[in-house]
């Protein structure tokens, strides 16, 4: 029963959230200051692991075609689809659950914890509003984190080609253009789109609503973690199943 | 002028205020007092609308808090200044961010009049000079006054304070009731301080509202509560021997 009750409570915050707009003057800076926070500051971690994943990619592609039939192209191949289907959006994504969404949660929570939520409610101000949807549109831009994600993935695979001399860097570029389905970036980008909704959404619901203490925000984070990832799985098996099956 | 009438409030089987009815002045400080668990942040808590209550009524200069649109909850809400025991200052923000902050979501003031009015009220609570200072770095006592100065900032009619003694040394205790009497007095506000420190309810209690067991145990002044012969409030008020003794000193005098 908690957990429908806990999901009626999900959807009432997101119909809140788009209620009695606060200030644009004041939401404008808010944006930019989420901007800064969640896509901005996610930058360094999201080329670093990106360009290292594509590389141990490559890697693990070249090992493992033994076969002197199979064209050496197909490694860009592979590393291409690999990142572009799945890693960038997903995997990157749950990633970002640990990272953006544990600061959402803590940040949220911890204004619940020394009242600060109650200070903009007694101001008459749509808490919700002014949290949460600032948030939500900064993380809009979440797709440009993973287009870096992807291209760093694919430039980390050519590197670790290239360098551990697994194949020419013209056979990985042949193999990078090889069958190219422009609707597999589309449907990764749709993908991405519902993850940001879900990484700004779901911590916020984790922090916002969230009782007790300093603990207690501790524990928040984590379970707005599990949640969010176990959430991040399951669309992405839907929207799989959806749009390429 | 904030009337409250047989007011209930109840968390699960938990029957918190059982009828509570009082009337707070505008241009006084009116102090809840009680033990701790007697329903005092159940009770500002209603009074701000942060909780909702399942009978009475809450009317904040006639206009009955729970028949009005939500435009005008938060019209009134707007007019509604709050000190919280732990000051909820946003800390994202500097003090003077803190403080412009109530200008800057409901006025259109323009930039340089929201500056001055945030020096004048900064001055007020006498922190000139904290201007870029973050919470974090400002002492308890700091804190308490950059939370007092956000209250009044935007004019409010009507000001709440939660326990805004709490974990402060006596003497800037006594700043701090003081500060909260001469704005009330000065700006004709209608002021209600939660409290449990005797000092407060001996310098500034104009009225004082006492709650036991979600009830209304007692109402008077600072003047009449060394009179009372109210059990519940004389266990409560004079349990030290100190305070004993004031009252004591204070009867004889008075005789």
């Amino acid at each position: 029963m908690l957990y429908l009750q806990d999901i009626g409570t999900y959807f009432l915050m997101i119909v809140e959230m788009f209620r009695k707009p606060t200030k644009w003057s004041v939401m404008k800076q808010l944006i930019l200051k989420d901007i800064d926070d969640l896509i901005i500051g996610s930058l360094g971690i999201v080329a670093f692991i990106s360009f290292f994943v594509g590389g141990v990619v490559t890697i693990q592609t070249a090992l493992n075609i033994d076969n002197p039939l199979i064209p050496r192209y197909l490694v860009g191949f592979a590393t291409r689809q690999s990142i572009v289907l799945e890693f960038a959006p997903t995997f990157m994504s749950i990633i970002m659950a640990g990272k953006v969404g544990s600061f959402i949660t803590s940040s949220i929570g911890t204004m619940r914890v020394t009242e600060q939520i109650d200070a903009l409610e007694v101001m008459g101000i749509n808490s919700l509003n002014y949290l949460v949807f600032p948030k939500y549109i900064a993380l809009m831009l979440y797709p440009f984190v993973i287009s870096i994600s992807m291209f760093l993935g694919i430039l980390g695979g050519m590197a670790a080609c290239v360098f551990g001399g697994f194949s020419s860097p013209d056979d990985y570029l042949i193999g990078i253009q090889t069958d190219f389905t422009p609707f597999h970036v589309t449907y990764a980008f749709i993908k991405t789109f519902v993850f940001a909704f879900l990484l700004a959404t779901i911590p916020s619901f984790h922090g916002y609503y969230m009782k007790g203490g300093a603990l207690e925000v501790g524990k928040a984070s984590t379970t707005s973690f599990v949640w969010t990832s176990v959430f991040i799985i399951l669309l992405n098996y839907l929207l799989t199943q959806m749009l390429l099956s | 002028m904030i009337e409250v009438n047989d007011l209930h409030k109840s968390f699960g089987d938990a029957h918190i205020l059982k009828g509570i009815t009082t009337t707070f002045d505008k241009g006084k400080t009116n102090l809840v007092i009680g033990q701790s668990g007697s329903g005092k942040t159940v009770f500002l808590k209603c009074l701000l609308g942060l909780f909702n209550y399942e009978s009475g009524s809450i009317s904040y200069d006639g206009k009955i808090f729970s028949k009005l649109s939500e435009d005008d909850k938060r019209n009134l809400r707007a007019e509604i200044g709050m000190v919280f025991q732990g000051s909820a200052l946003f800390d994202s923000m500097t003090i003077a961010e803190n403080v412009m902050f109530p200008l800057r979501m409901f006025t259109k003031q323009s930039k340089s009049e929201m500056h001055d009015r945030v020096d004048f009220v900064l001055k007020r609570v006498n922190l000139e000079g904290a201007h870029h200072k973050m919470p974090s770095e400002a002492s308890g006592g700091m804190q308490k006054r950059v939370a007092i100065a956000r209250a009044i900032v935007n004019n409010p009619k009507y000001l709440f304070c939660d326990e805004p003694n709490s974990g402060l040394d006596p003497k800037t205790a006594i700043v701090i009731d003081n500060l909260i009497q001469e704005i009330t007095d000065e700006y004709q506000i209608t002021t209600v301080i939660n409290s449990h420190d005797m000092n407060s309810v001996m310098e500034i209690g104009e009225k004082i509202v006492f709650l036991k067991d979600g009830l209304k145990a007692w109402e008077g002044s600072n003047k009449t509560i060394f009179r009372t012969d109210n059990k519940s409030v004389t266990d409560f008020v004079y349990s030290s021997n100190l305070f004993k003794k004031v009252r004591k000193m204070y009867l004889e005098e008075n005789e």
